[in-house]
């Protein structure tokens, strides 16, 4: 009995010096061992190696320069505009009667097909510059009526098909920088649909009619599509300048511009008098986009993503050591005298995870650090458009990496202390995170498939890396293989980390279990 | 060498692991393939891409205990002390590097076998209509890619002994193989340079050896489905050769 009164009243002073001796023992063991060492500092040099690779690799000095919005982020603005200079304050009405669009089943075998972003309305723009600012009110091909600004804002209005019989009256009025657009089915009964603050639209615009036709996702990949869309009963009011309407593809040449169909292009015919500027019928064919660019539009882009791919190179550089930190100790049969000497087992397994854990994060961020701003320049000194992000962006990319390395080192730590053999622990963790993205990157994956193993295994972890923004009004593939996540960045660290400490937590059992 | 041969057998057949390490990548190499072919979206015209090879997508993780198999057959010896007896019993150490790569090729290509035929087979009964003629084995480029990935099995086997006889650890032997296998295909996606991204499709072990899977579309590929696997074997005979060469000259 009176042991445990003294075990109870100096418990607590003994045990937090003997926590700090064992984790003290563990760091001698890390630092003092060469393999070990060396392996956690190549980790970092690969990180770093392999950006500079990425980066000196690629090769894009000439390509036309990617079209950038208000907000500085990288934009599709290719459509057909037919257009008049309105100057002061002005507004514009239309009916839309069709919007009919059409999809390249095979090499010239164009078929009428679906687009939901299919766009045909009214746009006031700063100017035919690209990436100009603008407001558009519009019909769709699958989410009704939109009114849009700036590239990413998109409010929607009346839901429906247009069709000849259904048909839809749009208006945009611009009064200053304020454009407000209204949406009838009826012509008579408008409701407003939005109200945009354009800045920096000028005292002279464009303004006309557009039709956009964005590329369609298709098996994995994505396919041009052209729409023609049939405007009635165009009314101008204000100061919009007299003469002729003038037709012309905005953005003909434009890394975000996937193009027109084989054999088509865009075109516009007025019915009637085309200089009267009311009551006017018009059939405008057009293809693009207006709309912040995504991967699939902008292929060419570079992503941090891209310059960190030495992660995976690093991650089996540290897996190794992670496992070989305990099974080397079972090999050697140094772990009776480690556990001679801390009799308290999970402890020691504890104090291994956190020294390790420390040491693999600090490697890991001083090559992040170094690797994401070298990348960055060297890609864009070859021409590469990288995709902008912001500094805080930018840090959860560069702390998520390291922390993504060290938890991944704890893992095969745990795994090699469960097995305690050190080649089913790397090949277990190896499999379990870096096959994923070798699957992924397989352009035949099944979507499915790429997202599930992105979502379940510890490799969701790589989901800190992703700084592409999904956007709801721009259909696209938001893949793991376009650099997409299923899960939220912080998510999917967690799902790796719950592995790890799941791991810890049957490795302290068995440990305290078995021999030995 | 015949008793090399026989003391590699017996030392390969007495111990549990290599047992489990095939039944694993049978499993593991028809458990992907299924698990692929399942989701995939099939329409009549086929599975929008090359069904052989959506079927025979398991090898990507087959291979795993495969090269684990090959690593613990010879650092397995260094991590217990057990090289020492083996050399001293065959000094001649090169007759013992090739026992072992003979033993090896035979268990691996045994039980390459089952896990691609099996793949087939859950391939064709997960893919009915669609599956049938390319996943039937008297169709020509099928039986190309079904021959052709036992072969690239057992290469990459033969490249883990190597890799393994040269780094001797098992930890750090397996995770060169699989930095290897996985990470330069991961790295070549991200390379900008068309011609940088197709020489180490070419060169890469494990993308350029899966092009003997391709059955559609060959023109497309980096290079043919044969070449690919005559560069994994070269990669196999590189690691062998400086396995052997350093199983010589170092003390065990």
């Amino acid at each position: 009995m009176s042991g445990t009164a003294v075990r109870s009243r100096s418990g607590r002073r003994a045990g937090r010096d003997g926590f700090a001796h064992v984790l003290h023992a563990e760091w001698t063991k890390l630092r003092t061992v060469r393999g070990w060492v060396a392996g956690i500092v190549a980790a970092g040099l690969m990180v770093v190696l392999f950006a500079l690779l990425t980066g000196v690799s690629s090769d894009q000095k000439g390509a036309p320069p990617v079209p950038v919005g208000p907000g500085g982020e990288p934009v599709a603005d290719s459509f057909y505009f037919v257009h008049r200079p309105l100057t002061g304050n002005g507004s514009i009405t239309v009916s839309v009667a069709a919007l009919d669009s059409s999809v390249p089943r095979g090499p010239g075998d164009l078929r009428p097909g679906t687009v939901p972003w299919a766009k045909a309305g009214l746009v006031i723009k700063e100017s035919t510059r690209q990436g100009s600012p603008y407001a558009a009110i519009m019909a769709t091909g699958g989410h009704g009526v939109r009114m849009q600004d700036g590239y990413v804002n998109d409010h929607a209005g009346p839901a429906g098909r247009v069709s000849a019989g259904s048909p839809r009256w749009l208006r945009l009025d611009r009064s200053g920088d304020t454009v407000t657009g209204y949406a009838s089915t009826d012509g008579t009964r408008w409701i407003g649909v939005g109200t945009a603050q354009v800045r920096g639209l000028g005292s002279t615009v464009q303004g006309g009619l557009f039709v956009a036709s964005p590329p369609v996702v298709q098996g994995g990949g994505t396919a041009t599509s052209v729409s023609t869309a049939a405007f009635g009963d165009l009314r101008t009011r204000g100061g919009w300048a007299g003469g002729d309407w003038t037709g012309g593809q905005v953005g003909a040449r434009s890394p975000t511009f996937a193009g027109y169909p084989e054999n088509v292009s865009g075109s516009f015919t007025g019915a009637g008098a085309a200089s009267a500027g009311s009551g006017a019928a018009f059939t405008v064919t057009g293809a693009g986009d207006m709309a912040p660019a995504v991967r699939d539009s902008l292929p060419t882009g570079g992503v941090l993503r891209d310059i960190l791919a030495g992660t995976f190179a690093a991650l089996i550089a540290v897996v190794v050591v992670g496992a070989r930190f305990i099974t080397e100790e079972y090999r050697r049969k140094m772990i009776r005298l480690t556990l001679a000497a801390s009799p308290r087992r999970s402890r020691v397994l504890v104090a291994k995870a956190l020294v390790l854990w420390a040491a693999t994060f600090v490697a890991g961020s001083v090559g992040t650090a170094l690797a994401i701003p070298l990348g960055e320049r060297l890609a864009r000194g070859h021409g590469v458009y990288v995709f902008p992000v912001s500094s805080s962006t930018e840090l959860r990319v560069a702390l998520g990496t390291a922390a993504l390395l060290a938890t991944a080192a704890v893992l095969a730590l745990a795994v090699g202390a469960v097995l305690r053999h050190g080649a089913g622990a790397v090949t277990a963790v190896v499999v379990a995170m870096v096959l994923p993205y070798v699957l992924i990157a397989v352009p035949f994956t099944p979507a499915g498939l790429s997202k599930g193993v992105a979502a379940v295994t510890p490799g969701a972890a790589f989901a800190v890396q992703q700084t592409l923004v999904p956007y709801a009004q721009v259909a696209a593939n938001y893949t793991p293989y376009y650099g997409y996540f299923p899960l939220p960045p912080w998510a999917g660290f967690a799902v790796l980390a719950g592995y790890a400490v799941a791991g810890l937590a049957v490795a302290a059992v068995l440990i305290d279990r078995r021999d030995a | 060498m015949r008793r090399a041969l026989h003391a590699e057998w017996t030392k390969m057949r007495t111990v549990a692991g290599p047992l489990w390490l095939m039944l694993g990548a049978v499993a593991a190499t028809v458990a992907l393939g299924a698990g692929a072919a399942s989701v995939a979206h099939c329409t009549a015209g086929g599975c929008g891409g090359d069904t052989t090879k959506l079927a025979l997508m398991g090898v990507y993780l087959g291979q795993a205990p495969v090269a684990v198999l090959a690593v613990l057959s010879i650092s397995g010896e260094y991590g217990t002390g057990m090289i020492r007896t083996s050399l001293a019993a065959v000094p001649r150490r090169a007759t013992v590097l090739a026992a072992k790569a003979l033993t090896l090729t035979g268990v691996v290509a045994a039980g390459g076998a089952f896990a691609v035929l099996g793949s087939v087979l859950a391939g064709r009964l997960i893919l009915p209509g669609a599956g049938d003629r390319a996943l039937s084995l008297s169709h020509g480029p099928t039986l190309r890619a079904v021959v052709g990935t036992v072969l690239y099995l057992v290469l990459i086997g033969l490249l883990s002994l190597g890799a393994a006889t040269a780094v001797r650890d098992s930890a750090a032997g397996i995770g060169v193989v699989l930095g290897l296998l996985y990470v330069l295909p991961i790295v070549s996606r991200t390379v900008g340079d068309p011609h940088w991204q197709r020489l180490l499709q070419k060169t890469a072990p494990m993308s350029a050896g899966l092009a003997v899977q391709a059955t559609t579309d060959l023109g497309s590929l980096p290079l043919s489905p044969w070449a690919g696997l005559g560069v994994t074997a070269g990669w196999a005979a590189a690691a062998l050769l400086t396995g052997g060469l350093l199983l010589r000259v170092r003390d065990a």
